[in-house]
């Protein structure tokens, strides 16, 4: 399999999992905060400061349908690590190395 | 982890040694991948992203999900791997506010540090005694998926221990943290074994953890015509 083939094949299925399986995901507390409220040490947690952000919780406010907002929270997630993915391709390619494009 | 959990001091030393890993990550990995691997690391990114968000239940009213730092590890290598998953966590945060922005460092910490380290030397200890394989390595890299959730859960009760703000019971805090976290290291290893098998299956080439075991896996330049 080409490098390309990878890639595209690994960007699409990235997508898929953010942005349709992640709609069917458990919505239970993670492991963490399930402890930390069973054990009562979250009642010194504070939301973040940017808890009401457009895209808090990988939802996109003002979308109303909850899977579209899901959906586009995920496809966004993936574009933004997209783009910095890219920048860390940038970073550590050696100029030297063969272009293989 | 949200903000408020862990005191000033304790977020703020995991700041600065998060902020010293990542700048020695830096340094170490400038230039150093040839236009086959580097953009593996930005996919692998991107993949860990994606996975992240999928959570998977454990136990009656739990979920997990993947951390991601052993398959980073394995796949790109230990350096950049501490690249990936501070971009991941990063992102997570500041954009999306999963994690509180106080407490990045330690979440960095705990998920894109403690779990690479770890993941990186339990795969390598466990690539010295067993068979060369494909096999190993994907057996390998599912126990140090395991290992490295656990670990990833320790260091956050050695964080809680250090500076904890609420009053608690350290024992049963250590016992109930730990202890579900097995259980998801179960699901991380799941996922680490399926990802890096199905990349050896197509490109052994591009497992950096692999490359020295696998011998004729010379990095192949493909022409990207040849689809």
């Amino acid at each position: 399999m080409s490098n390309k083939k990878l890639i595209i094949i690994g960007l699409l299925l990235s997508l898929v999992v953010a942005g349709f399986l992640s709609f069917y995901a458990s919505s239970n507390p993670d492991g963490l905060e399930k402890v930390t409220a069973d054990q009562g040490l979250d009642i010194t947690a504070v939301d973040s400061a940017n808890s009401d952000s457009a895209l808090a919780d990988y939802g996109v406010t003002g979308v109303e349908n909850e899977r579209a907002s899901a959906f586009l929270g995920g496809v966004i997630g993936v574009a933004i690590t997209g783009v910095a993915g890219a920048g860390l391709y940038f970073w550590l390619r050696n100029p030297k190395s063969a272009d293989t494009k | 982890m949200p903000d408020g959990l862990i005191n000033a001091p304790v977020s703020i030393g995991a700041g600065v040694l998060v902020a010293g890993a990542v700048a020695v990550s830096l340094k170490k990995t400038k230039g150093s991948l040839d236009s086959q691997m580097a953009p593996m690391a930005g996919l692998v990114a991107v993949f860990i992203f994606a996975a992240q968000m999928i959570n998977f239940p454990v136990a009656a009213g739990t979920s997990g999900h993947l951390m991601g730092g052993a398959l980073a590890a394995i796949l790109v290598g230990p350096w950049v791997a501490v690249l990936v998953m501070t971009v991941v966590v990063g992102i997570q945060a500041l954009v999306f506010a999963d994690g509180g922005l106080s407490a990045l460092g330690l979440n960095i910490l705990n998920m894109g540090i403690v779990t690479v380290v770890v993941g990186t030397l339990v795969f390598a200890g466990l690539m010295k005694i067993l068979s060369k394989t494909k096999a190993s390595i994907v057996a390998a890299s599912a126990i140090a998926a395991f290992v490295s959730v656990a670990a990833s859960a320790f260091s956050f009760v050695i964080e809680y221990y250090l500076g904890g703000n609420a009053t608690y019971n350290p024992v049963t805090v250590l016992i109930s943290v730990v202890g579900v976290h097995l259980l998801i290291g179960i699901g991380e290893a799941i996922i680490t074994a399926l990802t890096v098998s199905a990349i050896l299956a197509t490109r052994a080439d591009l497992v950096e953890g692999a490359r020295k075991f696998l011998p004729g896996q010379k990095l192949i330049i493909r022409d990207s015509s040849v689809v």
